[in-house]
């Protein structure tokens, strides 16, 4: 079992962000600018950070693109209050270092899937990690966000208090929006202690049996704070009190295994996912209610939050050209059992990676999008082709 | 009174004959229950917030999705604006009806459709109970966590509608944070659901922004809640001080060691006093502040964070530190806390509920504050506060009976919302805008952001008849009260600090 409120996370100096990552730059009024002279030119523009994650959608053709990473630095954290407000180009590890260094984190877990991971994109792409069933995903954590809207202009919504109900929640819709709705330039978070303890754990298990276990443990109030299976082994991670998670563990039996476990899976970096990299196997995600019965498609899956997020390495050698057919075969396996699928492989089929919505929810995304945004200057057809 | 709807400045609403739409619902939806006579709609003129008090046109109370449907399109047909209402224990107006519109009565949408203990997750009808949810799950140890104090009576469609909070958001959301999906009527009678049973789905997050949107972008028909295993134990301190500003910090000094307490309360001596002499809860009125700390989880874990927050708390500078003996006395404690509001109302013929929300490390300036603005006006004000999250409940006492005397209390209650956006808060962390905090929402948003409000209200209502003149108010309303600044002069009170 690890301590991890006693415990200072380490770091090479090469890790250090300069004094300038943390004070920052406000860059705000030259990206307000641009978006200005974007909309009066109708010049689409392609918005990026560190551009980690530009596999995730339809690929923007732009004629320009709008950079956040001049616009970065945490302006404001405080431990007490549980907040933290960070421009929109800082990297999501020097934010999380300054978490740590705190004894905080984002509770959330977001991949990064790169170095140079931003914060806005982060935000933007709305990627929770493993610890999502458990604690809430991005939004659950986003209280206001700076956005630049289609007419160049720097709004709040919003704000640094726990609770704020005044006006409708533009901030969670940003999450996840993929910069179509407007440019983040500000996020605050709430932010979270460490846990006091922390213990991870694997079990021999095949996965219906797993998964079993899971539900009956979900019924109880125990500290689980990640579960997946690989095909063969169930991990499983505890956080929380060292009181609860030395029980629950003496309770749970199973052997110890190392943390790294967790980071690895949260940036698909174990070998399931590598090997599909290796492969050109396309890599999809799917999202179901986590009692869902597992679709008939072929392929190897991980399993993840419990059951709610389970990954799909298709056959091989197909990621690249890309098989609409194929692709439309899976969202419908996935819709019928209530959840939806995603294509993590990018192709060049043009095809929308995210499972098509429903006429009338379609329709309302048009006509919120052509109200946002109505000359579409930001990032074009990354959700869906329409819009 | 001034925040009535004004046409002049909230918009046109189109003249409709009463009889003609009556026929015109009757004729597509012949079982719904349609209330027309004075006698009837009176009952419905008002919410929580009683101070305001509109009769509607009509009172539609349908039973089923299928008269939903139809009386929402024939109220868009003829341009007839729709007020939706739960259980009407709103507390900022938001099911003010229209005098010149239909208020969709959904009480009647009261089932509890399946509680599903395995997948935890409970789908109702927006009708029930908040309280019942909860009831429902018990034998399953299961339970819906947001707890709102109106529980036993407000409705889970209500506290969709308003993201309703309670007194265990620190650290288990708010209703955003535990509903799954919501099925939608639209304004021109589409059904939709936003969210789903799975964790997230494909597009904008909808269910986000349609959670606290006060009825201002669809019908809420059916709401998938999320239950949580009821904690193992939970135990709850009584912190006393003598100085409210001490009980501030000591809410600072808890969190900032690494603890979520399961709720975080503080209550000052007039609330203290009004409390103890209607429930008997045990409180001390001699106490300028009492803290109120339930720490819940697994019973080891909670025994060594109680033994934690005590010696935070002594260093504090508490005067007295209570454990709850047993759940009974635990339940007392609560028992005051909850009852406060209706406690203050015992003090006074009537009293006014504020809402604010603040960075908690404003609490002692914007406290002072709220004093100052207590002794300028001449009215007492009782505070109650969720501290942990920053959310003020000051109560403002006062007499309606007593000419003008309303009008100093809304004054007085603006101000102190003023002063909460100063601190960097907001104007309401949890009861809504409504009709009540309209001219409020122009202090805390720039026109360019109203401005991109009613884009999104455009967007799934272009009509505006869903709750028009609530939640967003119009840039004319807005220039209105900006002037009405300007034509007073100067601040009531110019020698108090701004902040």
């Amino acid at each position: 079992m690890t301590h991890l409120q006693d415990q200072r996370p380490e770091y090479t100096s090469a890790d250090e962000p300069g004094p300038d990552a943390l004070a920052g730059n406000d860059d705000s009024e030259a990206l307000c600018e641009q978006v200005a002279r974007a909309q009066a030119e109708r010049a689409t523009l392609r918005i990026v950070g560190g551009d980690t994650k530009a596999f995730y959608g339809r690929q923007v053709d732009a004629a320009q693109s709008l950079s956040t990473t001049g616009h970065h630095g945490i302006v404001h954290y405080d431990p007490v209050e549980l907040v933290a407000t960070v421009r929109a180009g800082t990297r999501l590890r020097d934010l999380e270092r300054v978490l740590a260094d705190n004894g905080q984190r984002l509770a959330f877990e977001p991949p990064h899937f790169g170095d140079n991971a931003t914060v806005g994109g982060m935000v933007a792409a709305g990627l929770s990690g493993p610890r999502r069933p458990w604690v809430g995903a991005v939004r659950d954590f986003v209280l206001g966000v700076r956005v630049i809207t289609a007419e160049g202009k720097l709004l709040r919504f919003g704000g640094e208090v726990m609770k704020n109900v005044a006006g409708y929640d533009l901030s969670r819709l940003m999450v996840g929006a993929q910069g179509t709705l407007g440019v983040l330039t500000e996020i605050s978070f709430k932010v979270l202690p460490l846990p006091q303890a922390r213990a991870c754990l694997r079990f021999e298990l095949p996965l219906a049996e797993a998964l079993d276990r899971l539900t009956a443990w979900g019924r109880e109030p125990l500290p689980i704070t990640g579960a997946a299976h690989d095909g063969q082994t169930l991990h499983l991670r505890l956080e929380g009190g060292e009181g609860s998670v030395t029980a629950t563990r003496q309770r749970l039996g199973g052997e110890a295994e190392e943390p790294l476990f967790w980071e690895q899976l949260r940036e698909q970096r174990l070998p399931f996912f590598a090997d599909a990299l290796e492969t050109s196997a396309t890599l999809w995600r799917l999202s179901l209610p986590a009692l869902a019965r597992m679709p008939a498609l072929e392929g190897d899956w991980l399993v993840d939050w419990a059951g709610a997020q389970r990954w799909l390495k298709g056959s091989e050698g197909r990621g690249v050209e890309g098989d609409p057919q194929a692709d439309a075969h899976i969202h419908e396996a996935a819709i019928a059992v209530g959840g939806h699928a995603t294509r993590f492989t990018p192709d060049a089929s043009g095809a929308s990676p995210f499972t098509p919505l429903a006429p009338v929810l379609a329709k309302y995304h048009r006509q919120l999008k052509n109200r946002l945004d109505p000359q579409s200057i930001f990032n074009p057809g990354r959700l869906y082709a329409e819009w | 009174m001034e925040l009535l709807y004004d046409e002049r400045i909230d918009g046109d609403i189109a003249d409709v004959d009463k009889s003609a739409l009556m026929a015109a619902i009757l004729a597509v939806a012949p079982q719904l229950t349609v209330l027309d006579r004075e006698e009837d709609l009176r009952p419905f003129e008002c919410d929580g917030l009683s101070a305001y008090r509109v009769v509607p046109m009509l009172v539609a109370m349908p039973t089923t999705l299928a008269e939903v449907e139809a009386l929402v399109r024939v109220c868009y047909e003829h341009h007839v604006p729709v007020v939706t209402r739960g259980a009407g224990t709103g507390l900022s107006g938001g099911a003010l009806p229209l005098e010149k519109g239909v208020l969709l009565v959904m009480s009647r949408f009261n089932k509890i459709l399946s509680v599903d203990a395995d997948a935890r997750i409970a789908r109702v009808q927006p009708g029930v109970r908040n309280l019942a949810i909860s009831e429902a799950a018990a034998p399953f140890g299961l339970y819906y966590a947001p707890d709102p104090s109106s529980q036993i009576a407000c409705s889970i469609g209500g506290n969709v509608a308003e993201n309703a909070g309670g007194v265990h958001c620190l650290k288990y959301g708010l209703t955003v944070h535990n509903v799954l999906s919501v099925e939608i009527v639209t304004i021109e009678g589409e059904r939709m659901t936003l969210g789903g049973e799975s964790l997230d789905t494909p597009g904008y997050d909808l269910l986000a922004l349609f959670m606290g949107s006060e009825g201002m972008l669809g019908v809420i028909t059916e709401v998938t809640v999320r239950l949580l295993p009821k904690p193992e134990v939970a135990k709850v301190l009584m912190a006393c001080f003598d100085d409210v500003e001490l009980a501030a910090r000591a809410v600072g000094d808890i969190i900032a060691a690494g603890c979520i307490p399961g709720g975080l309360e503080m209550m000052d001596n007039l609330a203290i006093r009004a409390a103890e002499d209607f429930v008997h809860a045990g409180y001390p009125v001699e106490a300028q502040a009492i803290l109120l700390c339930e720490l819940d989880g697994v019973e080891v874990d909670v025994q060594a964070d109680c033994e934690r927050v005590r010696e935070l708390l002594n260093a504090a500078g508490a005067t007295k530190i209570q454990l709850a003996r047993d759940d009974a006395e635990r339940q007392l404690f609560w028992a005051g806390r909850k009852a406060a509001f209706p406690a203050v109302g015992r003090m006074s013929p009537d009293y006014y509920c504020i809402d604010g929300t603040i960075p908690r490390r404003e609490l002692p300036r914007v406290l002072k504050g709220i004093n100052e603005l207590s002794a300028h006006y001449g009215l007492r004000v009782a505070n109650v506060f969720h501290a942990g999250d920053g959310n003020l409940h000051p109560l403002i006492l006062f007499d309606a009976n007593q000419p003008g005397e309303l009008e100093t209390t809304e004054a007085f209650g603006g101000k102190i919302l003023e002063l909460c956006v100063e601190a960097g808060g907001t104007i309401t962390g949890e009861h809504g805008v409504g009709r009540e905090k309209l001219n409020q929402m122009c202090t805390q948003f720039a026109d360019d952001e109203i401005t991109l409000f009613h884009a999104v209200k455009s967007a799934f209502d272009e009509r505006r008849l869903l709750n028009p003149g609530k939640n967003i108010p119009t840039l004319a309303r807005c220039a209105e009260f900006g002037a009405m600044h300007v034509h007073h002069g100067e601040l009531p009170h110019p020698e108090l600090p701004r902040f």
